[in-house]
């Protein structure tokens, strides 16, 4: 009978290996073998031949092209870090936001999602990779076209800046109010899929909770702080790193990465840069995880 | 007659109350839709404008009283867009990889969430901590070592065994797209198998050992029984897969650079309409140094990214309610 038993056992698991074999295959030669030739070759020097490839070790000469002989790496490097910085706190009140008002009940809410989740199905570097190439071709100048990005919002923000200051607010706290609403576009665009996230979760609060904050006397405002934000703040963590890793696609430090591989075909630098970039991002997670993890309410 | 006074007050109070409460909430109302009508203005504006523009003729674009309707009707931009793209059979090219990819993604992802979700094998926790590194670390970490693989694609030296080369050259065929997505390894396949796991979790464990006790046996209950109850993670994963498939610029770029794909041909559409509007219109007949007009390029490209977004927009409206449900029922909360 024990026997029995163990082989079932054995079997079973036997069986969740087979589950997953596909992936396990994947993963071996598909991730892990690259993985550990990246960091390889960002030790070396490579050269491509017709039929393979010859390293030949350099120490950590890669490593210091990238971070003090480049003239640009550094630059867009924290430029791309601080951005993500910035763009992360908006991405998430705003996703919250959008989440909470999708959520409540008004006609036309089937149409508002359907429109507010748009973005996740149009978002795409090809579309606006042709955009900026079909401005750049209308003006004739690169640097033209993200003067007229910034202008495009025709909105006079300096009596923003002044109301804003004249209330007596931090001025680094106005210039980041401003970015934002300069920005709107990309912040919308770039939060379809966190709004999904928030608005499941939101659908998941049982409704029974606020009909008792109600019979209580909570206010609108009080409910929301004391029942929606604690049984939502899991998923702030959730966004976050979804957020951050959605970033890296199309940024920066990504094409400049693809174009010192393919373009100039210094392999082993491309490597050694998007190894530094891959720490800094790994450090941002780690503490942001920590941080958010503590305050971070589970039921 | 002093309680009937204090009933009449207490009745004024309330109703006074009332209007209050009502008048709030009026205004939110009226807040709240502003707000929505806004965001959706943000978000539809820039599509609206690719319709108009798709439909103005050249004549338009000087006329600066035109704002969205255009006065001259015409299907020309879309016709020289069709044109410059080959737009059919690059279309069909597009769907039959995207699809095959899909389905094989899919199929994958759903194994391994199972596999995950379901058994216990020893380290089957390190493994699953191995997916979640999978969905962290950037795609250009990986990028150049997944390039030389293909180049000379050789899997433990056996095609160099067996016919003395140095592997196959991959590149430029569709096979690094379909062995990634079979292997559950491609674009973003570690959310999906994160999505597929959090589902597979929450089905009740009695639905299994029944089937068990029924004589089903491993496979035969994942597919009968567990597979026809997964549609909701099956429709967010196909559809995230489809569309971030049928975008997505990395990949194919990197492994697939001279293929006959939407999001290369989309992404090089300036340089293409540049090229050829002329010889289109008939005005470099006799090979002059012709160049086109910036406007008119800069209209057949809108239109081309309309062409190109076009079967994923009637694809999301034909999938929309499906979708939003779904994701609220998938799991993706965990």
């Amino acid at each position: 009978m024990n026997g029995y038993k163990l082989a079932l056992r054995h079997k079973r698991s036997l069986l969740g290996v087979a589950f997953i074999f596909p992936w396990l295959l994947g993963f071996i030669f598909m991730f892990a073998t690259p993985l550990i030739q990246s960091i390889k070759f960002s030790f070396s020097k490579l050269t491509v031949e017709p039929t393979g490839f010859i390293l030949e070790s350099v120490g950590w000469a890669n490593f210091k092209e990238a971070l003090f002989v480049d003239a640009t790496f550094n630059r867009i490097l924290t430029q791309s870090v601080s951005e993500m910085v910035l763009n992360v706190p908006m991405i998430l009140f705003f996703s919250l936001f959008s989440a909470t008002l999708l959520n409540q009940k008004f006609r036309g809410r089937i149409l508002a999602r359907a429109i507010f989740f748009l973005p996740v199905i149009l978002a795409s570097n090809a579309i606006s990779a042709a955009e900026t190439a079909g401005l750049i071709n209308l003006v004739g100048d690169s640097s033209v076209v993200s003067e007229m990005g910034e202008a495009s919002s025709t909105y006079n923000i300096m009596s923003m800046v002044m109301i804003l200051s004249e209330i007596g607010l931090p001025l680094s706290f106005v210039d980041y109010i401003v970015q934002a609403i300069t920005r709107i576009y990309e912040i919308i665009t770039s939060s379809g899929v966190q709004i999904l996230i928030f608005l499941a979760a939101l659908q998941s609060v049982p409704g029974a909770m606020y009909e008792v904050a109600k019979m209580e006397g909570a206010t609108a405002y009080e409910s929301f702080w004391k029942i929606t934000f604690p049984l939502v703040s899991p998923l702030i963590l959730t966004n976050v790193i979804y957020t951050i890793i959605d970033s890296f696609s199309g940024s920066a430090v990504t094409d400049m990465i693809f174009s010192t591989a393919f373009t100039t075909q210094n392999f082993g630098l491309s490597a050694a840069m998007s190894w530094v970039y891959t720490l800094i991002i790994s450090v941002v997670l780690v503490i942001i995880g920590v941080l958010l993890s503590r305050r971070v309410h589970y039921n | 007659m002093e309680a009937s006074q204090a009933v009449r007050n207490e009745d004024n109070k309330y109703r006074l109350q009332k209007m209050k409460n009502k008048t709030i909430d009026t205004l939110y109302a009226i807040f709240r839709y502003a707000l929505v009508i806004g965001i959706s203005y943000i978000i539809i504006y820039p599509l609206l404008m690719k319709f108009s523009v798709a439909f103005k003729d050249k004549v338009d674009i000087y006329n600066p009283t035109i704002y969205m309707v255009p006065v001259h009707f015409t299907l020309d931009n879309i016709k020289m867009a069709m044109d410059i793209l080959h737009y059919f059979p690059l279309l069909g090219n597009t769907l039959v990889f995207v699809i095959v990819t899909t389905l094989l993604t899919t199929a994958s992802c759903a194994l391994a969430g199972y596999g995950f979700a379901r058994f216990n094998f020893p380290g089957s926790n390190v493994l699953f901590a191995l997916v979640i590194l999978t969905i962290l670390v950037p795609t250009s970490t990986l990028m150049v070592p997944m390039y030389l693989h293909f180049r000379s694609f050789d899997i433990l030296g056996v095609i160099h065994l067996v016919t003395g080369k140095e592997g196959v050259n991959l590149l430029n065929t569709y096979w690094p797209s379909i062995i990634t997505s079979a292997t559950a390894i491609g674009l973003k396949a570690g959310l999906f198998i994160y999505i597929f796991r959090q589902f597979f979790k929450g089905m009740p464990k009695e639905i299994e050992e029944a089937a068990l006790i029924d004589g089903a046996g491993g496979v035969k209950t994942f597919l009968k029984i567990m597979l026809p109850n997964a549609v909701p993670p099956i429709i967010t994963v196909v559809l995230f897969c489809f569309v971030w498939q049928y975008n997505d610029t990395f990949f194919t770029s990197l492994f697939m650079s001279e293929s006959a794909l939407m999001p290369i041909k989309i992404s090089t559409l300036s340089a293409q309409a540049n090229a050829l509007l002329p010889g289109l219109l008939g005005v470099a007949a006799g090979g002059g140094n012709v160049k086109a007009d910036p406007n008119h390029v800069a209209m057949i490209i809108d239109t081309g990214i309309l062409l190109a977004i076009i079967p994923l927009i009637i694809l999301y409206l034909v999938v929309q309610r499906y979708f939003v449900e779904s994701v609220e029922r998938s799991g993706i909360i965990g």
